[in-house]
């Protein structure tokens, strides 16, 4: 168990090493600089300005200096925002980013699971059906609707439930206050909710026709025991597949969700600093998001091998 | 096994099972009536089809969601059918149990085996953790399961398949259940195996004084083990009574026919079917295959990160044998010998690692890729999936008349349609069918279409790979009636691997014991069964069930105990052989040789018993 | 010919005749879509907005790219509100958008597009990922783990930063467009596709093929590509949705289509920033596309169904 986990942590380093390779050189490549767009500026500080951030130099030059740099921990200085480097820039989005995610991911993996539970049990019954039909509207319908359309509804029409006006913030991220979480993380979890159900309810219902949910019944388990000891955890276990490309998704729909909410997080940085050219910048973010997926594809791969003794023992 | 006429603790009338498939409602039972009394073992015999399986199904309420079950099904006089799940749940698992045909997908797999044990007997019984934990162990060992503590913490895929279906069986009596109903519970275990479970449920029975229904389509199992029976065929039952009765004096024709289909072991061929030809002395002389010393290799990695070690797994490890025109090689053994990997690697479907193959004098080893193309022409092989050897979007007749196609590209297309309608006909196929697909047919007939394509290109050679093993009796019947009329016809040579022993003897001429992938016994058909020297071979004749009660009971049947071993242990080969045994599993073993005791029956070395 | 001849002729003729044609798996499928209510209306509906979507801008009295000024955000002809509704002689039966072009052709050029993109760029992953794929899985071994360890480092590069910098990279050119989406989708079809060669491989048809002495080529296309063709088909419908959502988002980032060209991605953001004063620009577009991603997924279910139904 412990080799497993070894062999995959050391397999995920090339696959790091790899994709900053990769984006470092499609990101010089690519047509244009860091300081095109700004004022045309006489030839010697242009120099001077592109000598100080080694951009005359040959790339593999640059190349090198960036990955010793980045041995450190040094992940440069901001192209764009010349007062900051990327380490503070980074520092400041980070957390606000990780805290939206990780509510989004929680929520969706609890309602998710819950709903496609409740669809596999009730089996073609209208409760499956409906079920199933949300899950499909928040396939299909873009975070970039749903924001706009609960931030008029909660934010400033105010929703009247109950006798009570529901007011919510339209934005702003209040350094995280609960309030101002509750619409980009909806928007975030909607559509993850949707497809972890979809998933959930499908396996159980494999499950609950397999032969050892058979020999459960046989054995006079009540159904909640069978559902809960048994069939659960065979049933999650393309859930844990999943949340790998499931964090993508997020990450996705974080970009738009900040944009459109106003919250400090580095998804916007990535986009910022794409359009600007702003080499580290984008260097900064890329590498910390593809560390967090493989980290996480890492996690789930050895959950799902607790979850299912049969691959542990390769 | 003669008990009195007790008062019936289980009871179904007039049951009803139907299922609501895409292609309309299935009537799978109709109308069944039976009881069981106290103690005693009823058998229920039916082919796939017949509903044996869906009526104990539909009695215990665990029909899949598109099956309704209606009649009367009355334990001691309760009536269970339609009851509530809490109430149901009460009887069910504690007082009638079940077990199922196969083990692997039966167990929970991310459960411990001891966990499942513990989880059948707390549901149903307060008892604190410790005291259930005595008696799982107790019953792991009842079950003669070997080191019961440490096994219990395993999980169910670390086990092999005779150790699962002992675990099914101690979930099933750990509640001391009054009726455990035993649903194909061998079919999925090679027969020594079976032997082994067979025993054990009979000992149970005696010892915990359980009434057993033992569901089958092997009338030998039935026999050894059961004390009433019923014939069951398309969800009816058509014959019933004491198991002597219906075996020796069986009534309805069904029963009549199914006993007559049926190959029994100490009979070489069956009276009013086609039997063997013998083989003619003319031409003994001409080796047709010429096979020394053949072993197939296979790296395996064991052991876990960073040192993984690569063992040799010993499919085939040194086997030789000849075979003549018109003859038949039967090769016998039980999962893990290597009976087909030898003839894929004798026919160079998979690559030898050492030893020769010499056909019609013609080295195998030295034939280029062209050569090998045209010499397939004279072997071919019939697999044992009739469905799964024929690819389904094919039809049947575009199957037979692939290798005529690419073996025999300079017939014309109408040639080749003639051909495959001619052999078509041969095989007992409509020629007008030539233009439908395998899952528009049944499994007999589907195998009669892999036959017809092998036999096309008139091979002179070909492999049975257990083509008769996914059939039902009758139809096995039929097709190896089939394969023995074809051989008297076009005199092909054949090489017909089975793991069961009682078929085998009706269409070999000779017949190879393998054992971990090395002959332990080698003679001729009647020499083999009547005067079998090796220990292995006796033990496994011993373990196949006759469908004759007085002989089932008067056998005494275990002889081999234990699993199966391992092809990756060297020290397994010398099972029979301790006395020359070096007790490391990774050090080269000394092989045990052939020895020729009579003329023409080899014998692979062993401890005198 | 003698008259023995002519006789087999004849009894051959009739032997033909008399054949009984076969029911061949996919003509089952078909049967089994027919019956899918669901599926079958989503077909209908997909088919009627691709056919106006072609045809009803060649008759159509207003151009995508007609400027009007002084008609801006003014709502369909038939809009209750009528204080914003459409100056005289303004027919938009889906009202106009900021800068007063027609809303409902606006749709249907969307539509044109994004359905395009769609199709391309799965095409496009298909090529590339079922090649990719059917090598990996029939050749196995050291080839195989190479290729399949190359995807899995693709796998974990978080795509969208790859369609952006790509978009960024090279200018939002409108046939990188199909190209960057389509080179994201290709590994999962690659590796489905490898999941099924490796388990047709393993079927006995294909041995018994060998001991037929077919060649590996012929082999590969006469028993593998038909049988793994059924989950790749499903597979294909149910990515088509997922690149038109993709591009939406690239569209809403403005990396996406660039104007007077439109797709729904385009304008389903337009529409979102102008929801409260114009609520049809936001509801049109949302709702077509709704509807035809819909389509697709239900499609792609009813033919996962119809190929492999659990009840053989």
């Amino acid at each position: 168990m412990l080799s497993y986990a070894i062999r995959r942590v050391l397999g995920a380093i090339p696959t790091l090493l790899i994709i900053i390779t990769l984006v470092f050189f499609m990101m010089r490549i690519a047509p244009g600089g860091p300081f095109d767009a700004q004022r045309h500026l006489p030839p010697e500080i242009e120099n001077n300005i592109k000598a100080a951030y080694h951009l005359d130099k040959p790339l593999w030059q640059q190349y090198g200096l960036y990955m010793g740099n980045l041995a450190r921990g040094d992940f440069g200085p901001s192209f764009k925002n010349h007062d900051f480097s990327v380490n503070e820039l980074i520092a400041d989005g980070l957390p606000v980013s990780a805290k939206l995610g990780i509510s989004a991911i929680l929520i969706s993996i609890v309602f998710g699971i819950a709903l496609g539970t409740v669809a596999a049990l009730n089996q073609n019954d209208w409760v499956d059906h409906g079920v199933m039909g949300i899950a499909m509207i928040g396939i299909t319908i873009p975070s970039f609707v749903t924001a706009p359309i609960l931030m008029l509804a909660f934010g400033i029409y105010g929703l009247h439930l109950f006798g009570i006006d529901l007011f919510l913030p339209a934005g702003g991220w209040n350094g995280g206050a609960l309030a101002n979480m509750i619409l980009p993380v909806t928007v975030l979890a909607l559509p993850q909710i949707a497809i972890i159900a979809r998933l959930v309810r499908g396996s159980m219902v494999e499950v609950l026709r397999s032969n050892y949910v058979r020999t459960a019944r046989a054995k006079g388990l009540p159904s909640y025991t069978v559902v809960y000891r048994h069939a659960l955890r065979a049933a999650l276990l393309p859930v844990v597949s999943y949340l790998g490309p499931a964090v993508a998704g997020l990450l996705t729909g974080s970009l738009i969700v900040e944009t459109i909410f106003g919250i400090p997080g580095i998804g916007r940085y990535f986009v910022e600093g794409a359009i600007n050219r702003d080499y580290t910048l984008v260097m900064g973010v890329v590498i910390y998001y593809a560390a967090f997926v493989i980290l996480l594809n890492l996690a789930a791969d050895i959950l799902y091998a607790v979850m299912d003794p049969r691959v542990r023992f390769q | 096994m003669d008990r009195k006429a007790s008062a019936p603790i289980f009871e179904i009338r007039n049951l009803d099972v139907r299922f609501d498939t895409p292609d309309g409602q299935v009537h799978a039972v109709k109308n069944l009536t039976l009881s069981v009394s106290e103690g005693e073992c009823l058998g229920v015999v039916g082919e796939s089809g017949s509903g044996k399986s869906q009526l104990f199904l539909g009695a215990l309420g665990l029909l899949t969601s598109n099956g309704t079950a209606t009649g009367s099904v009355k334990y001691r006089g309760q009536e269970i059918l339609d009851l509530a799940e809490r109430q149901l749940n009460k009887v069910r698992g504690s007082k009638i149990t079940m077990i199922f045909q196969d083990p692997l997908t039966a167990l929970t797999p991310h459960l411990s085996i001891g966990a499942q044990v513990i989880e059948a007997l707390r549901t149903h019984q307060t008892v604190p953790y410790a005291e259930a934990e005595k008696r799982c162990l107790e019953i792991l060992d009842l079950v003669r399961i070997p080191e019961a503590r440490s096994r219990m913490k395993q999980y169910p895929h670390e086990l092999s398949g005779g150790m699962r279906q002992r675990v099914m069986i101690a979930m099933a009596t750990v509640c001391g259940p009054d009726l455990l109903i035993a649903d194909e519970p061998t079919t999925a275990l090679d027969v020594t195996v079976q032997a082994q479970i067979l025993d054990i449920m009979r000992d149970l029975q005696k010892e915990l004084k359980t009434a057993v229904v033992m569901v089958s389509h092997d009338m030998g199992v039935i026999a050894g083990i059961a004390d009433r029976m019923q014939v069951m065929r398309d969800g009816s039952v058509v014959e019933a009574g004491l198991v002597d009765e219906i075996f020796y004096n069986p009534k309805h024709d069904y029963t009549k026919a199914l006993l007559d289909a049926m190959p029994r072991i100490d009979r070489p061929a069956r009276p009013g079917h086609e039997s063997l030809r013998p083989l003619s002395t003319i031409g003994a002389d001409q080796q047709l295959l010429d096979v020394e010393d053949l072993k197939v290799y296979y790296p395996v990695r064991t052991g876990g990160f960073p040192f993984a070690k690569t063992k040799p797994l010993r499919a085939v490890d040194g086997v030789s044998f000849t075979l003549r025109q018109g003859e038949t090689l039967g090769i016998v053994g039980e999962s893990g010998c290597g009976k087909s990997t030898l003839a894929r690697a004798v026919m160079k479907l998979v690559e030898r690692s050492d030893g020769v193959v010499v056909w019609c004098g013609r080295d195998l080893n030295d034939v280029g890729t062209d050569e090998l193309r045209r010499l397939r022409k004279d072997f071919q092989i019939v697999f044992q999936d009739p469905l799964a050897s024929l690819d389904p979007r094919m039809t049947i007749g575009e199957s037979i008349a692939e290798p005529l196609v690419s073996l025999r590209p300079e017939l014309s297309r109408e040639r080749v349609r003639e051909d495959v309608r001619a052999m078509m006909n041969r095989v007992g196929l409509e020629p007008g069918w030539i233009n439908r697909y395998p899952h528009e047919f049944s499994g007999g007939q589907n195998q009669r279409v892999g036959i017809a394509r092998a036999m096309i290109v008139r091979p002179k050679l070909i492999v049975c790979d257990e083509a008769v093993s996914a059939l039902d009796v009758s139809i096995q019947s039929q097709i190896v009636d089939l394969i023995l009329k074809l051989q008297s016809e076009f005199g092909m040579s054949m090489i017909f691997i089975s793991h069961d022993l009682s078929v085998v003897r009706q269409v070999a001429h000779r017949v190879m014991v393998l054992y971990l992938g090395r002959i332990v016994e080698l003679a001729d058909r009647n020499a083999i069964y009547e005067d079998p020297r090796h220990p292995y071979t006796k033990a496994l004749i011993a373990a196949v069930p006759l469908p004759d009660p007085k002989a089932e009971r008067g056998k005494s049947h275990v002889s081999l105990l234990g699993d199966l071993p391992s092809p990756l242990d060297t020290r397994a080969q010398l099972n029979f052989l301790k006395s020359k045994m070096i007790d490391d599993p990774d050090a080269e073993q000394y092989r045990p040789q052939l020895v020729e005791v009579t003329t023409g029956h080899f014998v692979a070395e062993h401890d005198a018993r | 010919m003698s008259a023995a001849g002519l006789t087999s002729r004849n009894t051959e003729t009739i032997e033909r005749a008399l054949d009984i044609k076969g029911r061949s798996l996919w003509v089952d499928a078909r049967r089994r879509l027919m019956k899918n209510r669901a599926a079958v209306v989503s077909i209908v509906l997909l088919a009627t907005i691709a056919l106006f979507a072609v045809f009803v801008p060649l008759v159509w009295p207003y151009s995508y790219d007609a400027i009007d000024y002084g008609n801006i955000l003014c709502a369909p002809s038939w809009w209750p509100d009528r204080s914003v509704s459409c100056f005289a002689g303004g027919h938009h039966i889906f009202g106009t958008e900021q800068n007063g072009r027609d809303l409902f052709i606006r749709v249907l050029y969307g539509a044109r597009i994004s359905l395009a993109v769609g199709l391309v760029a799965t095409m496009v992953s298909l090529l590339i990922g079922v090649g990719y794929g059917a090598i990996a899985g029939f050749v196995g071994g050291k080839l195989d783990e190479l290729m399949m360890r190359f995807v899995d480092v693709l796998y974990a590069l978080p795509y969208i930063f790859l369609v952006i910098i790509l978009m960024v990279v090279f200018n939002q050119n409108f046939f990188l467009l199909f190209v960057a989406i389509g080179a994201v989708e290709w590994l999962t079809m690659a590796r489905i596709v490898r999941g099924q060669t490796l388990s047709i491989k393993e079927k006995e048809f294909v041995e018994a093929a060998r001991a037929a002495g077919v060649g590996t080529l012929t082999n590969i296309r006469r028993h593998i590509i038909p049988n793994i063709l059924g989950p790749v088909v499903v597979y294909v419908t149910l990515t088509i949705p997922t690149v038109i959502l993709s591009e939406s988002f690239l569209s809403f980032l403005g990396l996406g289509i660039r104007d007077p060209l439109t797709s729904w991605g385009v304008l389903i953001s337009d529409g979102a920033a102008h929801m409260e004063t114009a609520p049809w620009m936001l509801l049109f577009p949302a709702a077509i596309m709704a509807i035809t991603l819909f389509c697709f997924n239900f499609i792609g279910d009813g033919l996962r169904d119809a190929l492999d139904p659990k009840d053989r």
